[in-house]
């Protein structure tokens, strides 16, 4: 079968952009443009400031003129309220770039007395945008009719008749509504209102609020159908986006110090992949911190910037205490390099909280994010809330290929091998501190459980916190186990003893040896001496006797001589000598 | 909307303004236009003022289609609407104003015309 080719001339669905931070990405590209938008929720979570955003927005970034018809809210009220948001109204409206009218119905003041249309409102509405050539309106919020006057019959016509007249006047238009039981609104304005709807809300769980938007219906149009938190500040109205992100970011293949020198011997001698994730997991009072410190340290020393989520403690404190292992990083404060952001977890919702640190790290724009630690968001059972901010805010460093540091408390009887938000399978580079308890003292080791993508040592390291900083130390590993503090420099020494010892003692053997050589030679002298004496004394006892006996045959030689002897063989005696 | 209309609406208002000082009546009719229910609301109204204020009243007929900009002056959304604007306070009455004793009400007439005619009453007693 042949496919039909699809003409690229197929119109799609022309939006206008709100301009506001978030929500054009959440709606891939705005509100649909020439038709009205519902957005409903309940009182005070922020629908007409995202109207009056909607339209400020338009009229400065766009270029689009925008009319406020407020129902509920007078000229001066609305000034007041979003000059907050650094909103100047009047100006906007001096500049005829803003009209706003307010629509006053008061039912106490008003008398029915028979037929009547909403023609009064067509006709300023119309004039307004005729003024000054409006682009965008906002109806806010239009159901007060509904308490105003009493025939809704007659007002759901004249409601169906005015959101057919803003299409045909090609404006975009946002229609806020009260949320209803049921339906999106109380008076089901969605009936009229049906190409987008946005649900705004306002969520209070373990006693933090959280603001949500969620586009709820966006006909002709994929939109992202999430739930996002959003916040609304000093720069107004932003919509967070996160969950949107996939994960096709860039890596690097830099390799950045973790400020301790021997550790970025164990990790394959060069450190941390710049804009990986990095989680130091520990006991309390393992060192978690102070790694943390010694990594911002080295970092802000070769110039990058540094923000660190303090969860926990002040900056001041922190900075107290860094100095006394020699870190000192309050220069770095003042140099701008390095910025604490104290943040009370029970200070707001998880989301809210996720915000805000987006809000820092976009405002700071720094190379590596600290968070210490990250245990500290889970309040009771929201550690699934925990653990799906904790992917957001990776996936978002990630993105923007910053560093990310976290620490994380574990507890003495837990798994260590288990992070409490479950968050090991997203990090990079996780090193565990580990309290080693040996002979009555309690002594910190670290090794590395993994890191993706470098050879890296598996030993542990004893993890000393010194006048100068982090220092690791090669701990004693023999036949009696893993030794560290005290009882490794007395294992130490007691081997150093041992092989004294034994120097000496083949020092001794060796003189020994050689003592027992020279007694050995002495005595054979000794014996040869005694020998060539008895030796001597032998020949002289055999010259003597040879002597005697001689003598003696002589002696006899005479004797027979004299006696006459005629003994011929006299010589047969003769001793040879 | 057409000039004519407008000059008709003109001379109706010359016809029924009285140059009378004193607790004289200012009513402004907002229209959209001559709808029959315009028509009506004008027609019903001359006819409530000529029994009940007894010459001693002004009134203005608005086209908004017009005049759009005076609509926001005085809190038009419906129309027709009368607006008294004198005697204070300012009282707004929406509709065709076919409902006379609704008219009345909101022109604060009803109770004046019902204690009248009970002080007429009490006088036929005494």
């Amino acid at each position: 079968m042949e496919k039909k080719i699809i003409p690229t001339t197929i119109q799609t669905l022309s939006k206008s952009l709100t301009g506001i931070q978030g929500l054009d990405e959440i709606t891939f590209g705005g509100l649909p443009k020439g038709r009205p938008t519902l957005i409903c929720g309940n009182a005070g979570c922020g629908k007409t400031l995202l109207a009056m955003e909607f339209l400020v927005r338009g009229a400065t970034l766009y270029n689009e003129p925008g009319v406020f018809m407020a129902f509920e809210e007078t000229i001066e009220e609305l000034a007041t309220n979003v000059a907050s948001l650094g909103f100047d109204l009047n100006e906007l409206i001096a500049q005829k770039k803003l009209f706003i009218d307010h629509v006053h119905i008061e039912r106490s003041e008003i008398e029915v007395t028979g037929e009547y249309d909403l023609q009064g409102l067509f006709i300023r509405l119309n004039y307004a945008i005729e003024s000054i050539g409006a682009k965008r309106v906002v109806l806010d919020t239009i159901e007060s009719l509904f308490s105003g006057l009493s025939n809704s019959n007659l007002l759901r016509a004249e409601l169906r008749r005015l959101f057919r007249w803003l299409k045909d006047k090609g404006v975009t238009a946002i229609i806020t509504g009260e949320s209803g039981d049921k339906t999106f609104t109380r008076q089901g304005l969605e009936e009229y209102v049906s190409d987008c709807v946005i649900v705004l809300d306002h969520r209070i769980s373990e006693q933090s609020s959280t603001r949500r938007l969620r586009v709820a219906k966006y006909r002709g149009s994929t939109h992202g159908t999430n739930e996002f938190p959003f916040l609304i500040d000093e720069t107004g109205f932003s919509v967070l986006p996160i969950t949107s992100l996939g994960l096709d970011y860039q890596v690097s293949s830099e390799r950045i110090s973790s400020g301790i020198p021997r550790l970025d011997t164990m990790l394959g001698g060069k450190g941390y992949y710049r804009g990986s994730s990095i989680l130091v997991s520990g006991t309390a009072g393992s060192g978690k911190s102070s790694s943390a410190a010694s990594f911002a340290f080295s970092a802000c020393e070769r110039g990058e910037k540094v923000l660190y989520f303090a969860l926990e403690e002040s900056p001041k404190q922190i900075m107290r205490n860094m100095l006394s292992i020699g870190i000192d990083l309050e220069p770095l404060v003042k140099k701008g390099l390095l910025l604490f952001h104290s943040i009370r977890p029970t200070f707001c919702g998880l989301e809210m909280h996720l915000a805000n640190m987006f809000r820092a790290v976009n405002d700071f724009s720094p190379l590596s994010v600290i968070l210490d630690p990250i245990n500290s968001f889970i309040i009771g059972t929201n550690e699934m809330e925990a653990k799906l901010m904790m992917i957001r805010l990776i996936d978002y460093l990630k993105l923007h290929q910053i560093t990310g540091f976290f620490t994380s408390l574990t507890l003495l009887q837990s798994d260590t091998e288990q992070t409490d938000l479950g968050v090991s399978s997203l990090i990079d580079t996780w090193l565990l501190l580990r309290d080693i308890e040996i002979g009555g003292e309690r002594n910190r080791g670290l090794y590395i459980l993994k890191s993706r993508g470098m050879k890296h040592s598996n030993q542990i390291r004893e993890f000393l916190l010194t006048d100068h900083g982090v220092e690791l130390m090669d701990v004693y590993v023999g036949p009696e186990g893993v030794l560290t503090g005290t009882a490794r420099s007395a294992q130490e020494s007691k081997e150093s003893a041992l092989k004294l010892f034994s120097k000496l003692e083949i020092q001794r053997k060796q003189l020994e040896m050689e003592r027992k050589r020279k007694a050995m030679l002495a005595q054979i002298e000794l014996i040869k001496l005694e020998f060539e004496k008895d030796e001597a004394e032998a020949l002289k006892i055999i010259s003597t006797e040879q002597e005697r006996t001689l003598r003696l045959a002589e002696d006899r030689e005479v004797m027979g001589r004299n006696r006459q002897a005629d003994a011929p063989n006299i010589e047969s005696i003769e001793v040879k000598p | 909307m057409n000039s004519n209309n407008k000059t008709s609406e003109k001379n109706a208002q010359n016809r029924l303004s009285h140059q009378s000082i004193g607790d004289e009546w200012v009513l402004r009719l907002y229209v959209a236009g001559q709808t029959p229910k315009s028509i009506n609301a004008f027609k019903n109204l001359k006819a409530i003022c000529e029994d009940k204020l007894d010459g001693k009243y002004e009134i203005e007929v608005i086209d908004l289609l017009v005049n759009p900009q005076l609509a926001g002056d005085d809190q038009i959304f419906a129309t027709p609407t009368l607006v008294r604007k004198l005697p204070v306070p300012v009282r707004n009455i929406i509709g065709d104003l076919s409902d006379t004793e609704r008219v009345l009400v909101g022109l604060d007439l009803f109770q004046k015309s019902i204690s009248n005619k009970l002080m007429i009453n009490q006088d036929e007693t005494i």
